[in-house]
């Protein structure tokens, strides 16, 4: 079998991927390898035709190829060599990674670093146990995304979208633009899990109602499907009954959430939080396995392009500095969520960290005029007052490296919302 | 496409299946026909894939017969048709004395019929045994040849056989009546014309009845018993090594908790009788119902990985037992009639039985030559690193992974398309390669496998289905914006 060796080899080649690649290289990493599973690189993004990416990395507004074309070109300018259509079926401890294409086989390829950058996956209906038939015409929102803007077809004409996630309003859009009838959105939390901005543009302009606190208690049709009824629920998410509203559609499209596709890092034996389905990792995004690291939505499941690339570009030049042996693995300060937090990355900071570290994570619920705190024992490090937090923006924060002065390791870094007047 | 056969058999499930792969072997023309678009569509597909011993069956009826017969079938023809089985044993538990009269009965029945190897254990040895039982569950009859089998890739295997050996099939086919002609072979009316045979073979399931009485003035009565399952995703490490049952009932076996052939874990089934038969629909309260039980066996069960659920519906003739053989005053028809559990364990036993009457009656004499089965190839996911660099290098669709989830290759989903009973829409190619069989649900896979579907078939993509009939998955082009007409 076919024995190779790079320095860095990169799993995916969506925008994570490619901005780790990018980094990596232009720190000054010669041997470089990116496997990308489909035809060409550019990852979701290339089914994302709507606008709204790069607000911030690039201060314009492009549409998901765009902003893939410029990493894109980027890492062609760098000569890094990016393998599409090459799958990868396992990733070893000591960083083997077994691929497969039509082209070249099987491979085996010893990597220096591996960075995971496989992004996520959406939730099925069998993640929610929704009852009904199981007909044809339901589809995750990404799935009918495909459909109509790779492919050029139609999945249905009449639709119900379950989920606030941002494809799922996406979409709503996407579909009535193209001349179907989106009848609801519907959301079992109180609030969207998506942005404030695609509720607007996707819902509100096109006056597709929105129903917060309400689910989708039956699915009908035999074939295709034919209609489904949606329950308001009760704080504790329960179906109230009486409140059923039937609506004829053909399509159902789920927006239930996203799940970071982490077969390869959990056969590598890298340590995955409960908290973000992600890596457990440093602030060099290396995770429980040495030399093997990870960004992107693989991590944890992102509101903004603009977050994943920056993250992996931290990831790309923190995996250059490895395979060049810069930085020695020391003692860490553990991380941990606190009240109304979920899922902060990275889960541990090397103690007296030379760079900022950025501290990322999601809300666990809306809270109005209130502050971001971030603690060690009795020591404040950081508090920042927000007009709102919301699930479906990420919060982040820079910790300049002086703040960490004096811990020690022996207490965690707490973070938690302390909530304000409302 | 001729609608005159020697032999009709009206079912496509693993009996039927099973049946015209044992008539294969004669120089009669077969058909088989079913409602639905491929074969194993009804409780053949959602059932709880066990290979019972049989220790539940009443000695002497015909249950107890076939199944321990049909047992001790399974592990040679899955090994002869390439199809997953395994023998991982089971424990009926019991929580009372009540209970442990009930699994003395089980344990007396399983002896009369012949059943090796039970016992009655205590706490201690089924916890050793099973470490995430309710540890509330007092004893538990132990029974080592209990077995779990993919009961769909068995009836795609067997159906796969008898078309090599001459037996066709066809689908969409709903059987409208039944009459005689003057010259004594039988008419069948059908959705798709009519259809002329010598020999009828009943094996259509929760319909078996209703056909039965157009034939004989003996009635029979089939309740449709609805089942409802979860099914987990392949956790790192099995929960449970063996299917766990509770005491049965009058409804049935109970909910069981079970590994499956693929790694997952199969919770269920309800039981509840609907008028419908076509009515596969779960519903909260059946699912509910499921859950309820499944804690008994299992406090430490979480649903965070399920990925599906579904129901099948079991056809229960009212007196109890299975109805196996000629139908009384019709001279020429045959039937498998009231198939419920046992009835997967018991099918290979009941089609050779049955075979073994249909030919001496009606003086079938064996086929010259038979074609040996064709076993499809292993799949990729299974293969060592050696045998995947082979394939690839024989076969460079090997190298394309379309299900990511379940590592399913091009190739495979080819080879699927092109088995004898040929996959045509996505559930057929799903069952048959387990494409979309993961914790994705197709949501990655299913535009990929509709694409080669069309290029392999030439059907168009706008008329590719999920599993068949109108069931289709798009409704238009971008550029015609047009509403689709629905193709019944």
């Amino acid at each position: 079998m076919i024995r190779e060796h790079v320095d860095i080899l990169i799993i995916g080649a969506g925008p994570a991927g490619l901005a780790a690649a990018i980094a990596a290289r232009e720190d000054g990493i010669d041997s470089i390898l990116v496997l990308e599973r489909e035809a060409m690189p550019g990852g979701i993004l290339r089914q994302c035709i709507h606008n709204g990416f790069g607000l911030h990395r690039f201060k314009e507004e492009l549409t998901g190829p765009e902003y893939a074309q410029r990493d894109i070109d980027r890492a062609l300018e760098l000569k890094i060599p990016i393998e599409c259509s090459t799958t990868v079926l396992s990733v070893s401890k000591d960083r083997v990674v077994t691929c497969i294409s039509r082209e070249k086989g099987l491979r085996l390829i010893e990597a220096g670093a591996v960075i995971l950058a496989m992004g996520c996956r959406e939730r099925p209906r069998g993640a929610l146990c929704t009852p009904g038939t199981r007909c044809a015409g339901i589809y995750s929102a990404g799935t009918a995304q495909r459909f109509v803007n790779l492919e050029g077809f139609m999945p249905g004409q009449r639709v119900v979208i379950l989920g606030s996630g941002d494809i799922g309003l996406i979409m709503a859009r996407r579909m009535t633009l193209q001349g179907a009838k989106v009848l609801a959105c519907v959301e079992i939390m109180p609030f969207s899990s998506g942005l404030n901005r695609n509720i607007v543009q996707c819902l509100q302009d096109y006056d597709i109602p929105l129903y917060l606190s309400h689910t989708v208690t039956d699915i009908q049709g035999r074939e295709r499907l034919e209609s489904v009824t949606v329950s308001k629920v009760d704080e504790r998410r329960r179906p109230i009954p009486g409140t059923e509203m039937v609506f004829e559609c053909d399509t159902l499209l789920l927006s239930v959430g996203l799940i970071p596709e982490n077969e390869l890092s959990e056969g590598a034996g890298v340590v995955i939080s409960p908290a973000t389905s992600g890596a457990v990792v440093t602030d060099s995004f290396e995770t429980s396995v040495p030399g093997i690291f990870a960004c992107g939505n693989v991590l944890h499941v992102h509101d903004l392009v603009d977050h994943v690339s920056n993250e992996s570009f931290r990831a790309g030049h923190a995996a250059a500095s490895y395979v060049r042996s810069e930085k020695k693995p020391g003692l860490m300060l553990k991380v941990e969520d606190g009240a109304g937090v979920r899922g902060v990355v990275p889960q541990l900071i090397r103690l007296a960290p030379q760079e900022p570290v950025t501290l990322m994570f999601r809300p666990s619920g809306v809270f109005r005029n209130a502050s971001a705190v971030i603690s060690c024992g009795d020591k404040e490090l950081m508090r920042r007052k927000a007009m709102i937090f919301t699930p479906g923006e990420m919060a982040a924060y820079s910790l300049k490296p002086e703040l960490f002065a004096g811990l020690d390791g022996s207490l965690p870094l707490t973070v938690r919302i302390e909530k304000g007047d409302e | 496409m001729t609608n005159v056969t020697d032999i009709l058999i009206i079912g496509g499930g693993v009996i039927g299946c099973a049946l015209a792969r044992e008539l294969s072997r004669f120089s009669a023309s077969v058909l088989l026909v079913d409602r639905a678009w491929d074969v194993a569509e009804g409780a053949s597909k959602a059932n709880s894939g066990i290979v019972h011993a049989g220790y539940d069956a009443v000695p002497g009826s015909l249950k107890a017969k076939y199944n321990v017969e049909g047992a001790q079938l399974y592990p040679s023809l899955c090994e002869e048709l390439s199809v997953p089985y395994r023998q991982c044993g089971a424990l009926v538990v019991g929580f009372s004395e009540e209970d442990r009269d009930t699994l003395e009965d089980l344990l007396s029945r399983g002896e009369a019929n012949g059943v090796p190897g039970l016992r009655i254990i205590g706490r201690d040895e089924m916890l050793a045994l099973e470490p995430q039982l309710n540890p509330d569950a007092c004893f538990a009859l132990l029974v080592p040849t209990s077995g779990i089998v993919s009961p769909y890739e068995l009836t795609f295997a067997l159906a796969d056989d008898a078309a090599l050996n001459g037996v066709s099939f066809r689908f969409g086919v709903d059987v409208h009546s039944v009459s005689r002609e003057s010259d004594g072979r039988f008419l069948v009316s059908t959705s798709q014309g009519d259809l002329f045979c010598r020999i009828l073979v009943n094996c259509a399931g929760s319909s078996s009845a209703a056909l039965h009485n157009q034939l004989s003035s003996v009635k029979y009565s089939i309740t449709h018993r609805r089942g409802q399952y979860y099914l987990l995703d392949r956790p790192a490490a099995l929960p449970f090594e063996r299917t766990i049952f509770q005491c049965p009932s009058r409804m049935g076996k109970g909910v069981l908790v079970s590994p499956t052939v693929h790694g997952n874990v199969l919770l269920g089934p309800s039981a509840e009788d609907i008028d419908d038969p076509l009515n596969t629909e779960t519903t909260q309260e059946g699912l509910d119902s499921v859950m309820e039980k499944v804690r008994l066996t299992w406090p430490g069960v979480s649903l965070r990985t399920n990925i599906t659920n579904f129901s099948g519906v079991r056809a229960h003739e009212d007196s109890g037992d299975f109805v196996i053989g000629a139908v009384e005053g019709c001279p020429g028809a045959y039937e498998a009639l009231g198939i419920e559990s046992p009835g997967l364990s018991s099918a290979p036993a009941i089609a050779r039985a049955l075979c073994a009457q249909i030919s001496e009656e009606q003086a079938l004499t064996p086929s010259p030559e038979t074609v040996p089965y064709r076993k499809p190839a292993v799949p990729f996911r299974e293969m060592t690193p050696e045998e995947q660099e082979k394939a690839l290098r024989e076969n460079p669709l090997y190298g394309n992974v379309i299900c990511r989830c379940e590592v399913v290759t091009e190739a495979e989903i080819v080879q699927a398309i092109h088995r004898p009973v040929p996959a045509l829409h996505i559930d057929a190619v799903k069952r048959r390669t387990r494409a979309g069989m993961g914790r994705c649900q197709g949501g990655f896979c299913s535009p990929r496998v509709a694409s080669i579907i069309s290029r392999e078939t030439g059907i168009p993509l706008l008329e590719i289905t999920k599993n068949g009939g109108s069931s289709y998955l798009l409704t238009g082009t971008l550029s015609e914006r047009a509403e689709r007409k629905d193709r019944t």
